[in-house]
């Protein structure tokens, strides 16, 4: 799928910023730097894939800087990135 | 027992920290806001994060309300299938100046949720904010059978009627009975419009105490700071509950003898006084000072 | 007739008896004004030579106070100062640390510090610690534990430095200065005084040296072997600033009402009640809501009791709390009210929060309010380290006034952005449950099993009380289940409780 630079969410506490960026390589290179990095990254990990993936991202650079967000608010942040990066939308 | 809406508390729908937690002090009802909290450039991303918070936070017994955008901006259909999708209980349509944009949202909502096989799910509330939609408040309020409640917009509403606002609302109290009497003749709620400024608290009470005299159900309000003060204006007093209960007493009386006539006290008890009795009630009962087992 | 030119023999034979000598009447009078006295004293010196004469040596174990908190200046100048002159393998006896003592990274890793013993610390310093900076693992202990320790020796202290906002050259010290020439405040001394009684050698340094006498005063002359004049000791903006400083975050406002409902409906809100409320926002803001309840219902409190804040001050000032007991003045306001308040005194560690000793003060406390970063579902709390491993607080008084007053009330938000406040085990045991009676959430009021009166009467004033695994629920179904903390095998933290015993040990977080 084509691509281009992308992100979506704030820097503001319990939200998450998500960064997504072409790549030559395979898969999915998540960078993240979390605020509750033991508790939570690989949960974190979890959900941007899936969401990616659901929308087709599936080789890319990603960059997150989270600061405490819920698994929904992960989820919304990777799909208006991901609606972003690949101009499709979510809605009709 | 019917909702109250006492409180119906904006929350900007791009803050995923205050939309996670906003219930916890115990509004009425929540309205996350597509619109005017959001810059154009957001309003993707805020669409998202609000359907999926529906889908995902448990706001207990609160009302989910979202504010979307006018139909005729790029992003009002679409805010429309994102939350109906997410299962919202009531869509608050911005600006609404006629009857036939009711119609038109509802036929929006129709086609989502035929599509999801929900029909009739989504409420709609309309908020007025012209003077031209208060001419036509009636109509928006009898508009579709899914409207649940019509506000008032105060800002926009001045600005149109080149009015000048001022702390006693000598400007809105047209507007403010129009919608009480449409809400009412259209059996709907009305609420009244949002006072932002935080650090005035005694001219919010008395904004308060002023829709509350007017019979408005309840107000838009900014902060949660604002909850109290409402809730303790619009909390019957001992005195009218004890004379609520009496009413609600010689009701279930009258049911028992199969009597038509009610009576406290061997006064015969007009409808209005009844009516009025059962609302002291409800109210008295979700403020928290009436227990259901105390009837 | 008997003149003493005829008893002087008598006299001999009275001073031979007693093994004294007689009197030699060669004294003469020094004819300077004692204004000129008042000013000067041997007793006034450099730092360094406070330091050299102390007897300074390697491994001894010097202290500091930290009522200047982030604005601390005394313990970086003096630790500075030690290690310019050689000194090493120094043990560091803080009643607490805080972000500013970051340089004392440094000083660890070239030696000059080698043991730590402290309330808490946070930042960089508490962050290297955690990560396995120390050989030694650090010792913590709450103030009044810390009190007790210095009492019984467990704690010897070699040399205090005690910064002070005031002292004359004798060495009476206080933490506010009644001159013109006043440059800082912090109120209080309440935890230097166990130092100054209990140390071998006791430095006074002051940043405004006043006249003679500056009484009454909190560190006695008769405790002090020299005082040294420095630029600065503190500053006092760091404290907090004058005015009551209300929290605005709604949060903490609705955490607070709630907390007050619990203390009003929770039987101890009587007549001459006592009260303390500790650090944090909600548990600070928890007196402004219960003001109107004393008004309305007549009650008044006999005493507040800790860190004594705005809050506590007005309502002293309004007559609807008797006296302040002050151990730390939480802000620029407590502080003056200590220097203009007759009521308003300041107590030491050991009569504030001592467990071994019956009279100190919060044996006779009715209600705590507390904060918390943790707690578990068998009420224990945990104030120092976070939900990530890192030392990232402090003990405080939280131990020692649970332990004693007669309803312990912990207000902590259930949730910090995915951080939960309600768990299954808290990371390190701090306060244990069993002296833990309530907890208050935004999301509903636990109250401790053992307690079932307390719940009772809350429930009859229809507030939310609810069973404390209901809110870990609660919590967990939120954010999801936390995964386990990377801790290595390495001790970096002892936590002793307040009667003096081990309670838990802190492990290593690996980076």
């Amino acid at each position: 799928m084509e691509l281009k630079e992308a992100f979506a969410g704030t820097l503001e506490s319990g939200d998450i910023m998500i960064q997504i960026a072409p790549t030559n390589q395979k898969g999915l290179q998540i960078e993240l730097d979390s605020s509750v990095e033991y508790q939570f990254g690989n949960q974190i990990r979890k959900v941007i894939t899936e969401t990616l993936t659901e929308r087709g991202i599936t080789d890319a650079a990603v960059k997150a800087v989270d600061k405490g967000a819920l698994d929904c608010t992960i989820r919304a942040r990777a799909t208006a990135a991901a609606v972003r990066a690949t101009g499709v939308d979510v809605w009709k | 027992m019917q909702r109250l809406r006492r409180t119906m508390m904006f929350v900007p729908g791009n803050n995923p920290a205050m939309m996670s937690d906003a219930f916890i002090y115990g509004p009425d009802s929540i309205m996350l806001d597509l619109e005017d909290s959001v810059t154009m450039a957001e309003k993707d991303a805020a669409r998202l994060l609000v359907h999926n918070a529906l889908k995902t936070i448990d706001y207990g017994n609160t009302e989910m309300v979202v504010r979307i955008n006018p139909l005729n901006t790029p992003y009002g259909k679409k805010d429309v299938e994102a939350v109906v999708k997410a299962g919202v209980q009531v869509i608050r349509m911005p600006k609404t100046e006629t009857a036939e944009e009711v119609v038109e949202l509802e036929q929006e909502i129709e086609k989502v949720e035929k599509e999801l096989g929900c029909l009739g799910r989504t409420q709609i509330m309309a908020a007025i904010e012209s003077t031209k939609g208060i001419i036509n408040a009636y109509a928006i309020a009898t508009a579709s059978k899914r409207m649940m409640g019509i506000a008032l917009g105060a800002e926009d509403y001045c600005a149109n009627l080149k009015a000048q606002r001022t702390p006693s609302g000598d400007e809105l109290l047209l507007a403010r009975e129009t919608i009480v009497v449409a809400a009412r003749a259209a059996g709907i709620d009305a609420l009244d419009t949002v006072y932002s400024n935080l650090n005035d608290m005694e001219t919010f009470r008395k904004e308060v105490e002023l829709i509350h005299r007017l019979g408005f159900d309840g107000k838009s309000i900014i902060n949660p700071r604002q909850i109290e003060i409402i809730n303790e204006v619009f909390t019957p007093t001992e005195k009218a509950i004890e004379k609520a209960k009496a009413v609600i007493a010689a009701i279930k009386e009258a049911e028992a003898k199969g009597s038509g006539v009610i009576a406290v006290n061997g006064k015969m008890v007009d409808r209005p006084v009844v009516i009025r009795a059962q609302r002291t009630i409800e109210l008295a009962i979700a403020s928290g000072v009436l227990k259901k087992e105390d009837l | 007739m008997s003149s003493i030119k005829e008893r002087a023999d008598l006299i001999k034979k009275a001073a031979a008896d007693m093994g004294k000598d007689t009197y030699k009447n060669n004294t003469s009078k020094a004819g300077i004004r004692r204004a000129d006295f008042k000013k000067e004293s041997p007793k006034v010196v450099s730092l360094e030579e406070a330091i050299r004469n102390c007897g300074m040596k390697d491994g001894m174990t010097i202290s500091f106070h930290h009522h200047f908190r982030g604005g601390d200046k005394v313990v970086n100048m003096v630790v500075d100062k030690l290690a310019e002159m050689g000194f090493k393998n120094l043990s560091l006896a803080a009643s607490s640390l805080q972000d500013v003592h970051e340089p004392l990274i440094e000083h660890i890793k070239n030696g000059v510090i080698t043991s730590i013993s402290t309330s808490g610390m946070r930042g960089k310093l508490a962050d290297a610690i955690s990560r396995g900076l120390m050989e030694k693992p650090v010792v913590f202990r709450s103030h009044g534990g810390r009190g007790s320790a210095i009492a019984n020796g467990d704690l010897h202290i070699d040399v205090a430095f005690i910064g002070a906002s005031s002292s004359d050259p004798l060495g009476n010290a206080l933490g506010f200065s009644r001159s013109e020439n006043a440059k800082s405040i912090c109120g209080s001394l309440g935890y230097a005084i166990p130092d100054a009684q209990k140390a071998d050698k006791v430095v006074v340094l002051t940043d405004d040296l006043v006249d003679y006498p500056n009484t009454p005063s909190a560190i006695s002359e008769h405790q002090v072997d020299y005082v040294v004049v420095c630029d600065s000791v503190g500053d006092s903006s760091k404290i907090s600033s004058g005015a009551i400083r209300d929290t605005k975050n709604p949060r903490d406002i609705l955490l607070a009402k709630e907390a007050a409902k619990v203390v009003i409906n929770s039987g101890y809100f009587n007549d001459g009640f006592s009260i303390q409320t500790g650090s944090g926002g909600a548990s600070l803001a928890v007196v402004k809501y219960i003001r109107e309840n004393m008004i309305q219902q007549g009650i008044k409190a006999s005493f507040a009791l800790g860190g004594i804040t705005a809050h506590m001050v007005k309502l002293h000032e309004e007559g609807l709390i008797d006296r302040l007991i002050d151990v730390q003045s939480f802000d620029r306001a407590a502080a003056e009210s200590l220097k203009k308040n007759p009521n308003h005194r300041e107590v030491s560690a050991i009569g504030y929060a001592s467990a071994d000793d019956p009279s100190s003060a919060t044996h006779f406390l009715d209600i705590v309010i507390l904060s918390a970063l943790e707690v578990d579902v068998n009420f224990n709390v945990n104030v120092l380290v976070g939900s990530d491993g890192i030392i990232r607080g402090a003990i405080g008084g939280h131990p020692d006034t649970a332990a004693d007053s007669g309803i312990s009330i912990v207000v902590c938000p259930l949730l910090r952005g995915r951080i939960p406040c309600v768990v299954d085990e808290v990371t390190t045991l701090i306060t244990p449950g069993s002296t833990v009676d309530v907890v208050v959430t935004e999301y509903g009021i636990a109250v401790n099993p053992d307690r079932p009166e307390i719940a009772e009467r809350l429930k009859a004033a229809g507030l939310n009380v609810v069973d404390i695994h209901a809110l870990r629920d609660r919590a967990n179904s939120v954010i999801g289940k936390p995964d386990p903390l990377p801790f290595g095998d390495k001790v970096v933290g002892i936590v002793m409780n307040r009667d003096g015993s081990v309670m838990d040990v802190i492990k290593n977080i690996k980076a």
